[in-house]
């Protein structure tokens, strides 16, 4: 098993997300985490969808997604073929505010974005390790909530959609 | 100025007559009316057959596509009569039939409220259709009918469904039909590469035992003549799966029979002895296969399909040529040497006589007392026409129908393969049926499948569609009985049937019928059946506890095949 990142590229259609994620399901592979934007290329969304399976099985699930008639394009890749990153979001309460926690922040390069009467929302965007250390030692801040997106990735062999849609 | 305007409920049916839809097969209620109600006045430009049940209209246009190769068309209204449809699209998506299905939906202000009949038929279907659409806007049922069509029939056909609310139906819009070339995400015939084909060619070309399995890609894109140049050039010996059989003459020299579980001896066995695999149209179902890690691992594969998906997927290709057949087959064949292989084929032909003597005289020529399906089979041969059709339905009947069947020429298979859908076959008789009324239309089918579609003997019926059918009785459902005997000891669980007098059943829809149950009675009940020109039924009562052999049990290889 290793990680993968599948790499989509559809037309923004309702349903097309369902139909992707349904031939994920229907080999019992678990969606680690997904986003979804716009592409480069006008009306082109793309779809990142990271799971840790084998090679033979995301290659049949790239081949799968591919006869989905609004999906234009799909590549896989492993974690060094990509560059990647994921955002995260960590809300701590006001009163744990202190000296300690402001060399955390600049030790992780996270940064405040918000600072409200009750808390303060610090920011941090890197892979996962990352983030999660960072989860790991604002728990003895009493960190409220955390949330981190899916990644978002762009892939490094050089070829691209635009070259697929115009031959 | 007059108001060029229609309902959508008209844009419907005009959309299909622009597609030369011939028939639809359905079934009204509140959802689809406009659109029943627009029907009315285009009775003499398409012909809409009123089956007993939507699971009939699916499969009836089943059967009517596998035999025109055109779109099947069938239409239900919202809720249930949507809901009913979704084994036949099971059905069709895992044997690439090409069908529109059009469900009636309730109002767009009424979507997501739990309305009456409404149920998110979209979403039931989506991962069963080659493509699904709701319709909501007047302006958008034409584009998505011709859109529809096109996936439906273009690449690895399949079922769309097109969901169309009542509002849309009833509104007024301007008809305009442009039917749908292309989409940009979508490339059905990816083109053939020369450099994967030269790679095929020299494979072949060094080949001492070169095997050719073909399937219903073959028949699917019409490649029958190029596959039989590539044979006939070649000399390699071809066996086909279910749903390609009639694909190739089994009169052809080359021709050694069928694969798979319940196929020939041969064809399985010498699987593993080829050194060259050729598959021409098939995906490697496992119940072709059997166990995958004892499969013709001897051999390069050389697969030429039309799915990338199913390259790889169970078997890998040495060499994969993707692309139509219609179109690789031909390049193939240019590169090929001229060849034969005589003392190969022999090989194949010396197992068949195994196969004779073990199995075929004991199921063609009893001399037990009690009837088989087998010699049941060597009449209806007997009597047929060369393009005569056979649709069956699943179970034992239909690997015998199958196995003793004299398949002459192409379109004359019509089964439910990949899915197993009892009841399947007598609505698709019907399709069958009225896709070609010049030809003859067998159905057989079981005792247990029988009776989940009987109903559509109203049908037949209504539409006197001359449809044969042959009830094979052996008051089982026999092919779960088989495994009952073989593999749980004989433990008859909830499988034996009380059944009803079929006979009266038939006649009660004004059949002309016949039921045998002595040998002596046998080849002129089947004579008269098959020159009678209306509807007939045919029962036959046979041996209770008969199997079906040569068999591979599940998780067995190729090479493990059952005599007895
Ligand atoms: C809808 C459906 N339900 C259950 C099955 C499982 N099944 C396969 S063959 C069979 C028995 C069929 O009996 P019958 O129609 O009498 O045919 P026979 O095998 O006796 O020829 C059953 C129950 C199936 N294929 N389809
Ligand atoms: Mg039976």
């Amino acid at each position: 098993m290793n990680r993968y990142t599948v790499s989509l590229f559809t037309e923004n259609f309702i349903g097309i997300l369902n139909r992707v994620t349904l031939i994920f399901t229907r080999r019992g592979v678990n969606i680690d985490a997904l986003t979804a934007s716009e592409s480069k290329e006008d009306g082109v969304h793309r779809i990142t969808i990271e799971v840790t399976t084998t090679e033979e099985q995301v290659i049949q699930i790239v081949k799968q997604t591919e006869k989905i008639i609004d999906v234009i394009k799909s590549f896989y890749y492993k974690d060094d073929e990509v560059v990647y990153q994921e955002i995260a979001l960590y809300k701590i309460p006001i009163s744990s505010l202190d000296p300690g926690l402001e060399k955390v922040i600049r030790q992780y390069n996270a940064r405040i974005i918000s600072a409200e009467k009750e808390f303060v929302v610090i920011e941090m965007t890197g892979h996962k390790e990352d983030t999660k250390a960072l989860l790991e030692i604002l728990k003895d801040f009493n960190i409220l909530e955390f949330a981190r997106s899916g990644r978002v990735a762009v892939a490094k062999p050089m070829g691209t959609i635009e070259q697929y849609l115009n031959n | 100025m007059k108001d060029s305007r229609i309902r959508g409920a008209e844009i419907v049916i005009k959309s299909l007559v622009a597609e030369n839809s011939e028939y639809i097969f359905g079934y009204p209620g509140g959802a689809i009316m406009p659109v029943y109600d627009a029907l009315y006045d285009y009775a003499d430009q398409i012909k809409h057959v009123l089956t007993r049940h939507e699971q009939g209209a699916i499969h009836a246009a089943q059967g009517y596509a596998r035999v025109s190769g055109k779109v099947g068309v069938c239409m239900a209204t919202s809720g249930p009569g949507a809901t009913n449809l979704i084994t036949g699209i099971a059905d069709a998506m895992i044997d690439s039939t090409p069908l529109v299905c059009i469900t009636g939906q309730v109002a767009s202000a009424l979507l997501g409220t739990d309305a009456f009949q409404e149920t998110d038929v979209v979403g039931f279907s989506m991962p069963g259709t080659k493509w699904n659409i709701q319709v909501r806007r007047v302006e958008d049922i034409a584009p998505a009918i011709a859109k529809g069509f096109h996936i439906a029939r273009s690449g690895r056909p399949g079922p769309v469904l097109i969901d169309i609310t009542k509002d849309a139906q009833n509104d007024l819009g301007e008809f305009n039909y442009v039917p749908c070339l292309g989409i940009r995400s979508y490339r059905p015939y990816p083109k053939v590469k020369e450099t994967q084909v030269a790679q095929a060619a020299e494979v072949i070309n060094s080949a001492k035992k070169p095997y050719v399995l073909y399937g219903q890609g073959v028949v699917i894109g019409k490649a029958e003549e190029e596959l039989k140049a590539f044979l006939d050039k070649t000399g390699i010996p071809a066996a086909c799966t279910l749903l390609g059989s009639g694909a190739l003459s089994e009169d052809h020299p080359q021709y050694v029979g069928k694969l798979g579980m319940h196929g020939n001896y041969a064809p399985n066995m010498l699987t593993n002895q080829c050194d060259v695999l050729i598959a021409i149209g098939m995906r490697f179902d496992d119940r072709v296969t059997g166990d995958l890690k004892r499969y013709a691992k001897q051999a390069k594969v050389v697969h030429l399909e039309l799915d990338n998906a199913e390259i790889d997927k169970n078997v890998k290709a040495e060499v994969a040529v993707l692309g139509d057949c219609k179109e690789s087959l031909p390049m193939l064949t240019e590169k090929v040497n001229q060849n034969s292989h005589e003392e190969w084929l022999k090989e194949f032909r010396t197992l068949e006589e195994k196969e004779k003597s073990a199995v075929v005289s004991l199921d063609l020529l009893p001399t037990k007392s009690g009837l088989t399906m087998g010699e049941v089979i060597r009449y209806i041969n007997d009597y047929k026409k060369d393009d005569a059709i056979l649709v069956t339905d699943v179970g034992q009947h239909q690997m015998i129908a199958w196995r003793y069947f004299k398949y002459k020429t192409t379109r004359t298979q019509v089964t439910s393969g990949g899915l197993g859908t009892m009841g399947f076959s007598l609505p698709a008789a019907l399709g069958a049926q009225l896709a070609d009324l010049n030809r003859q239309v067998v159905c057989v089918v079981g005792d247990g499948g029988i009776q989940m579609t009987i109903q559509e003997l109203g049908t037949i019926m209504q539409t006197q569609s001359p449809v044969k059918v042959v009830l094979l009785n052996n008051n089982f459902l026999g092919m779960v009985r088989q495994w009952q005997q073989l593999f749980f000891d004989k433990r008859y669980s909830f499988t034996e049937l009380d059944n009803p007098d079929f006979i009266k059943i038939a006649e009660a829809y004004n059949m002309k019928t016949s039921k045998v149950t002595e040998r002596e009675d046998l080849s002129d009940s089947v004579a008269e059946m098959m020159i009678h020109d209306g509807p007939y039924f045919l029962e036959v009562v046979v041996e209770k506890e008969d199997n079906v052999f040569p068999m591979i049990p599940t998780g067995c290889s190729v090479e493990e095949v059952r005599l007895s």
